[in-house]
């Protein structure tokens, strides 16, 4: 199913600590939850899921779903049904970056088994293992939606396109140094164009 | 009117510059709003706004637009399906959960010239009397929901939408809703559990959602692309439209390139393109050379695909492909060329359909399950020919016994593989068994 993303949707856990709001979100709130109609406030639980993932570190703890079933007047089995079906949500803590690696066919076709072995060795890590830094979280995922720009990976909310192993190393030695990427084609493309 | 009369093989050139719809799919300008004005969005949607709604439903249905996100249902009939002043609240989805392996055209619109798709929003919404609309947009495209919400905000800004919008009385509401990573989600009716705040399990049908959709209310659900060349379509009339493609297959087409080509690429072109040109034209040709071309998967990874002969003479419109036992899809042509094992390009669809079911009708759970177990094993040279019979039988049983297209999209790849490239399965079950 769906929310069965290799390693990182299976079950849920506590932090410790408890979750509220932060000021900025309880505002965001009431304007996402303006945008539905008067008593269907569930149809909010999603972009919430997305500023409890934002608050908490990138992963939904128990104490996430918890409050978002509080908010929106839900019960909590229900907030926890959306939280494991949709594999974006991590409902374990991921390192600071988190690599999404496609493996799909367009990608794989041109090269992304290459890919995935180029940033296992740079972050020393398994697919679905996080570094011991912290740094880097590594997923394989299915298809993003960048086919005529494969192989590519997704890190955290940028898409690295038109990849090699030369440029993958480039772009994981980049974060690890804290310098800025080119996000998009690493091969000069604007986009998708012919090029 | 000639060139609806074009007959399959014929040379055709190039699509006019001018001709295309989307004037900055690769994002060379401004995307905004002073780019989108220049180009020529916006410039009379008061008068398009002032027409008779089944007027505006009748141009649509008369261009023979087809739904862009894989169907290829006529666009103006299922407007026309809308139930008319009932005095409920109506709605317009956009489905922009673009996830078919294959497939990112819908991205290139979004990114790049979304004031198209702002501005169809409101004039589709406008003929299905919806006056609130919601554009689905899948989770991962978080930069193309960014431009988005930018594009909507300009819009509001300029009073184009929002209360009276574009001076016409109309009001209309537009909001975007991320989704999170389920492919499942692009079926309409899992759409709509989804945006309820559900799980996104597709919905029985009938009740079809122009009658019953998002919460209980008519509602009409459309592809990106196919609302993004309405404002075009109106302005420029439908003769101009169907004067582009065939009869039935009129227009543009956005496809998108992918796989074992020189230069993949995303390409507005004359709906009936003959997919060789499109590779040879667009892409520089296959990786090797065409002598090096395995096979082509036309629509998105859910399209059977085509042996290298059918290639060189089939023509990218809907009934063409249909004829060749294939589909148009969404456009996302994967390229395969023989330095690449077809069977595993295949597994990878399996396995790609077995993480995204949605796990509620049987057949489609655990066939796709089992089909890519047997996959993997084709992929090893471990199935008897018997048990490729067995593997084809199988998928014949998921195919159509479920409730959404999910379990038959997962079992039209590996019918195709077997259709066109059965010997060569058994011959690799032969060589390991000989090895052994």
């Amino acid at each position: 199913m769906s929310g069965n993303h290799p390693g990182l949707s299976n079950n849920f856990s506590r932090s410790g600590e408890k979750f509220s709001w932060s000021k900025d979100n309880l505002r965001s709130i009431k304007n996402i939850i303006s945008k539905y109609p008067k008593g269907r406030e569930q149809s909010a639980v999603m972009p919430l899921l997305y500023l409890a993932q934002e608050q908490n570190n990138n992963w939904i703890s128990i104490e996430c779903i918890e409050t978002i079933a509080e908010t929106l007047n839900m019960p909590k089995i229900r907030v926890t049904e959306v939280a494991s079906f949709y594999s974006m949500y991590n409902t374990r803590p991921v390192g600071e970056n988190l690599v999404q690696i496609c493996r799909t066919s367009p990608c794989w076709l041109r090269g992304s088994n290459k890919i995935t072995k180029t940033i296992c060795k740079e972050t020393k890590c398994e697919i679905n293992d996080t570094s011991d830094d912290n740094k880097f979280t590594v997923v394989e995922v299915e298809c993003l939606g960048a086919c005529s720009n494969g192989p590519m990976v997704q890190i955290n909310n940028d898409f690295y396109e038109d990849l090699d192993e030369e440029s993958t190393k480039k772009i994981i030695d980049n974060i690890k140094e804290g310098k800025p990427n080119v996000i998009g084609s690493q091969k000069g493309r604007r986009s998708s164009e012919n090029a | 009117m000639l060139l609806v009369l074009k007959k399959a093989g014929e040379v055709q050139k190039m699509l006019n510059e001018k001709d295309k719809v989307f004037q900055n799919l690769h994002g060379f300008q401004e995307p905004f709003i002073e780019g989108a004005l220049k180009r020529g969005s916006w410039s009379n949607t008061k008068e398009i706004l002032s027409k008779d709604q089944n007027d505006i439903i009748e141009l649509v249905k008369s261009s023979q637009l087809r739904g862009r996100g894989g169907a290829g249902f006529s666009t103006g009939l299922k407007w026309s399906f809308m139930p008319k002043n009932t005095g409920k609240q109506h709605y317009l989805v956009v489905n922009a959960d673009e996830s078919e392996p294959g497939t990112c055209k819908d991205r290139e619109i979004i990114r790049n010239d979304p004031h198209t798709l702002v501005e169809g929003c409101l004039i589709a919404s406008y003929a299905i009397q919806a006056s609130k609309c919601y554009i689905y947009i899948r989770g991962e495209y978080h930069h193309e929901y960014v431009q988005l919400e930018k594009a909507i905000e300009e819009a509001y800004e300029r009073g184009f939408i929002g209360k009276n919008a574009c001076g016409s009385g109309f009001d209309f509401d537009l909001y975007v809703h991320r989704g999170a990573g389920a492919y499942i989600c692009g079926e309409e009716t899992a759409l709509l559990e989804s945006l309820e705040g559900k799980k996104g399990q597709p919905r029985l049908k009938p009740p079809f959602p122009a009658g019953v959709g998002l919460y209980g209310m008519p509602t009409t659900i459309n592809n990106v692309e196919s609302i993004a060349v309405v404002p075009t379509i109106l302005r420029r009339g439908p003769d101009w439209f169907k004067s582009i493609g065939a009869e039935n297959n009129t227009g543009t087409k956005i496809f998108c390139i992918s796989g074992n080509v020189n230069k993949p690429c995303t390409i507005e072109e004359e709906m009936g393109i003959p997919l060789k040109e499109l590779v040879e034209k667009h892409c520089d040709g296959v990786e090797g050379g065409w002598d090096n071309l395995k096979a082509i998967v036309p629509g998105g990874s859910s399209t059977p695909m085509l042996p290298k002969n059918i290639c060189e003479s089939v023509l990218m419109n809907f009934d063409d492909l249909k004829a060749n036992g294939s589909g148009l899809g969404t456009a996302g042509v994967i390229v395969v060329n023989k330095n690449n094992d077809i069977a595993e390009v295949i597994e990878r669809f399996a396995y790609f359909y077995k993480h995204e079911s949605c796990g509620q009708c049987t057949p489609c759970r655990e066939g796709t399950g089992w089909m890519h177990r047997m996959m993997q094993r084709l992929v090893r040279g471990e199935i008897s020919p018997e048990q490729i019979e067995l593997l084809e039988n199988v998928t014949k049983q998921v195919e159509g016994h479920t409730i959404c297209a999910l379990g038959d999209a997962a079992a039209w790849p590996i019918q195709g593989l077997i259709k066109n490239f059965k010997s060569e399965l058994i011959s690799k079950y032969n060589e390991k068994l000989k090895a052994s």
